[in-house]
């Protein structure tokens, strides 16, 4: 009798707090919480996928276009916030092995790192997305990429066929109303795509945050840090999903020019 | 406890608590089951409305109860309501919140906090969406097509996007529950290849609402960045391409009539071997041709844009590919056909419901190839041909799949058995009304008649009187069940545990089942569906 399963049940969900009613055992909730994870993640690319979409068939269309748009990205800002981003992605993953050995002071710290690379990058992020309001390049906010200081012609005139017409006032103005209405699809992407990232951000730095008290009161030990685990992997995919964003964005055409 | 023993009164689900908080703050899937329950039906009298609307208008030829404006609005509240906030949750939210965990011998579903955040989310999303309604409403139809939804519409469509967006993270969140449930939660014994054919359907339903909402999610926020801030990514007089908006709309909302109609399958592929007393006839065909049409509905979305001037030689592609998920739905009509021959065929309500479905899905799933050959769709594109189309499927077939499980399930549910003969009196019903409704519409779009007019020549007026009075006798028809089963939950005799002698896990439970669902965790032994080994129901053993 000792050994019948619904005894054995019953002394494992004794035995271990964390292990919710419906499940049989530790190991079946740990899986369960893993798939839905790796589920709901697929969904986020779906999510993500169809602004990929938009993004290739009118970088197809307005190559031109997007290429200016994308030079007038700072490309050391970007390159600077990648990095952030992958040494927050390697602090979640040490932190989780902090929590398989059972180290809980290096876990906490490791956490609290991913908290401070986290809010860097929203916080670098926001200056970026003010140098552009600075530009008149969000869209709707007196956008303007013809003339001023944003001005996309100045540089690009070859890149964007104005050499070409500038001897025709007609086409010249043509020209330079497509490529007003042109880059503001692609700052529109832009600003979607990024903004769309940055609220994953946040909502992953809520989730740290919360993970970073609960590991700071000792919950996490090394059979049991499922929460710890997931929650990293939802930063990694966040962390991905800026991994493509960045070459879509900033990297369109940089060839320096002539 | 000693007074329970004594009164010999079981917990159940229902009585295992008293009190509001305990509905609304419980991780019970059966309890949650029925706050979606309720919370459908209020939105299918909703739709409902919308829809008596529209077919009084259309009563006479000339505009005269209804503004265009105003019947403009009517139909898109009718198209969405009944869509996102009806036809989606119905069936996966209600019977397979509520039967999913006892079929695979679970004690609840993978995820039981997460499934009661789901129901949360839809009341919220309930609430914007009638609080768009009360404020103006929104007359772009349901499928928020561009340029009119993000330049011309002065009605409020940023509300209605947003509510359907809030919408999809509750049916994301079902289907996540559910597919988890399905990989992790079976009980010992329960392989892949003996699960209930309703648990098959239902993960197929799950993968699609999984990959699918987030796509209409994302399209809905890109339709209200549009329309708030002005950008032009939508609109061709501004370099934007409003087709793409067409290709990621239906991305989702083609397959979103599989998370329709597959549910309704699932209760088909229940009902039919119970009511026939035989194992289903080729358990592994059903079982793959759900997946199959999750797999292929996905590639089907541009036969919606036939005449959107999309490119010829995709136009042949996406047509073929329309054809082909014909083949998975037709294996399974022919398999519960086939299960039928030969077997002990009781007409009890769900199995009429059953047989109505056959016939009607049928019906719909043959005139929708009419509409996937390219040809006859450029004749028969946005008339009243179309609506009755995805009437039959929607209607004919996946809201008599959701009334036969009702009556199926009921028993289970309540713990109550419903009267036989109204029963039996509303499915007649039902299918007379359901047919009177939707059959002159084929013959009016046929004819010439568009959809989404308020106003028509006179010669069609016979059929639109004939389609009218239709509605009226199928809301005769829905009202029935609701009155009934509402009587039965005090008047109606006690269920046994197993009122129709069926198969599957839930039936081995007490009637209604304790909140655990399972005294101890049952351990499979059988395939489903060995009606060979059953005995018959007591009702059908005395009817003979």
């Amino acid at each position: 009798m000792s050994d019948s399963p619904i005894v054995m049940e019953h002394a494992e969900h004794e035995a271990r707090p964390e292990l919710r009613h419906h499940f049989a055992d530790v190991e079946q909730q740990r899986n369960a919480a893993s798939l839905g994870m790796w589920w709901f993640l697929g969904t986020e690319i779906m999510f993500f996928g169809g602004m990929f979409c938009a993004y290739l068939i009118y970088r197809r269309w307005y190559f031109e276009e997007f290429a200016a748009a994308s030079r007038s990205l700072s490309l050391g800002i970007g390159t600077f916030n990648t990095t952030v981003l992958i040494c927050s992605s390697l602090t979640v993953a040490m932190s989780v092995r902090a929590a398989q050995l059972g180290n809980r002071k290096l876990q906490v710290k490791m956490l609290l790192l991913t908290l401070v690379f986290g809010l860097s990058f929203i916080g670098i992020k926001g200056i970026e997305w003010h140098k552009k309001y600075t530009e008149h390049h969000i869209p709707t906010f007196d956008y303007n990429v013809i003339s001023g200081e944003g001005s996309l012609v100045k540089g690009n005139e070859h890149l964007l066929g104005i050499d070409k017409v500038e001897n025709d006032p007609v086409k010249l103005r043509e020209r330079k109303v497509e490529i007003q209405q042109h880059t503001k699809i692609f700052y529109s992407l832009y600003f979607a795509l990024t903004g769309m990232h940055a609220i994953h951000m946040i909502v992953g730095v809520g989730i740290f945050i919360c993970i970073t008290w609960m590991a700071h009161k000792g919950r996490f030990t090394p059979e049991y840090h499922t929460p710890l685990e997931i929650a990293g992997l939802y930063w990694h995919f966040v962390d991905i999903v800026w991994i493509y964003l960045f070459p879509l964005l900033y990297l369109i055409d940089r060839k320096p020019i002539s | 406890m000693a007074t329970l023993a004594v009164s010999g009164e079981r917990k159940n689900y229902l009585n295992a608590e008293y009190g509001i908080r305990s509905w609304l703050f419980t991780t019970d899937h059966k309890r949650i089951a029925l706050l979606y329950l309720l919370s459908i039906t209020a939105f299918f009298f909703i739709g409902g409305f919308a829809a008596l609307l529209i077919r009084l208008e259309l009563l006479t030829p000339a505009g005269d109860l209804l503004s265009a404006d105003a019947y403009n609005k009517a139909f898109t509240m009718h198209g969405q309501v009944m869509v996102f906030f009806f036809l989606i949750p119905s069936i996966p939210a209600v019977l397979g919140n509520f039967l999913i965990p006892m079929m695979v011998g679970a004690k609840d579903l993978a995820f039981p906090r997460i499934n009661l955040i789901s129901w949360y989310i839809y009341i919220i999303a309930g609430i914007l969406y009638i609080h768009c309604l009360v404020t103006g409403g929104v007359d772009t139809g349901w499928t928020f097509y561009p340029t009119f939804s993000t330049e011309f519409s002065n009605t409020k469509v940023i509300e209605a996007g947003l509510a359907i967006f809030v919408s999809g993270f509750s049916s994301i969140l079902t289907g996540l529950n559910f597919v988890v449930t399905v990989h992790r939660m079976r009980a010992p014994g329960m392989t892949w290849s003996r699960l209930p054919l309703f648990v098959w359907s239902h993960y197929a339903t799950s993968i699609i609402m999984l990959l699918g909402t987030p796509v209409i999610a994302i399209t809905l926020v890109l339709v209200v960045l549009e329309r708030a801030l002005n950008l032009g990514i939508f609109d061709p007089t501004r370099g934007g391409d409003p087709v793409l908006f067409q290709h990621l709309f239906w991305f989702y909302s083609h397959p979103a009539v599989y998370i329709m109609i597959l549910p309704s399958m699932a209760v088909i592929s229940e009902i039919v071997p119970c009511f026939s007393r035989k194992r289903v006839f080729g358990y592994n065909f059903v079982a793959m041709s759900s997946i199959a049409i999750a797999a292929i509905g996905f590639l089907v979305w541009a036969h919606h844009m036939f005449v959107a001037g999309i490119s010829l030689y995709s136009a042949i592609v996406f047509s073929f590919l329309s054809f082909l998920v014909a083949v998975p739905s037709a294996v399974k009509v022919f398999n519960w056909t086939a299960t039928l021959y030969k077997g002990s065929i009781s007409f009890s309500t769900p199995m009429l419901y059953a047989f109505g479905f056959i016939g009607l899905f049928t019906i719909g799933g043959l005139t929708g190839l009419f509409l996937a050959s390219l040809g006859t769709d450029v004749h028969i594109h946005d008339t009243y041909f179309v609506i009755a189309h995805f009437h039959y499927v929607m209607v004919g077939g996946a809201v008599m799949g959701y009334l036969g499980g009702m009556h199926f399930w009921w028993p289970k549910i309540s713990g109550r058995m419903y009267p036989e003969g109204w029963g039996r009196l509303a499915a007649l019903i039902v299918f007379i009304g359901f047919n009177l409704t939707f059959f002159p519409q084929f013959i009016l779009g046929y004819l010439g008649m568009p959809r989404r007019y308020w106003q028509y020549p006179p010669e069609y007026q016979v059929l639109n009187v004939l389609s009218t009075a239709g509605a009226t006798i199928l809301a005769v028809g829905y009202l029935l069940p609701m009155v009934y089963l509402l009587w039965s939950l005090r008047y109606g005799k006690p269920a046994p545990d197993n009122p129709w002698q069926a198969t599957g896990l839930e039936w081995q439970t007490s009637s209604p089942p304790p909140t655990f669902n399972f005294d101890e965790t049952p351990i499979v032994t059988q395939e489903a569906y060995e009606y060979e080994n059953m005995p018959l129901p007591e009702e059908v053993t005395l009817e003979r």
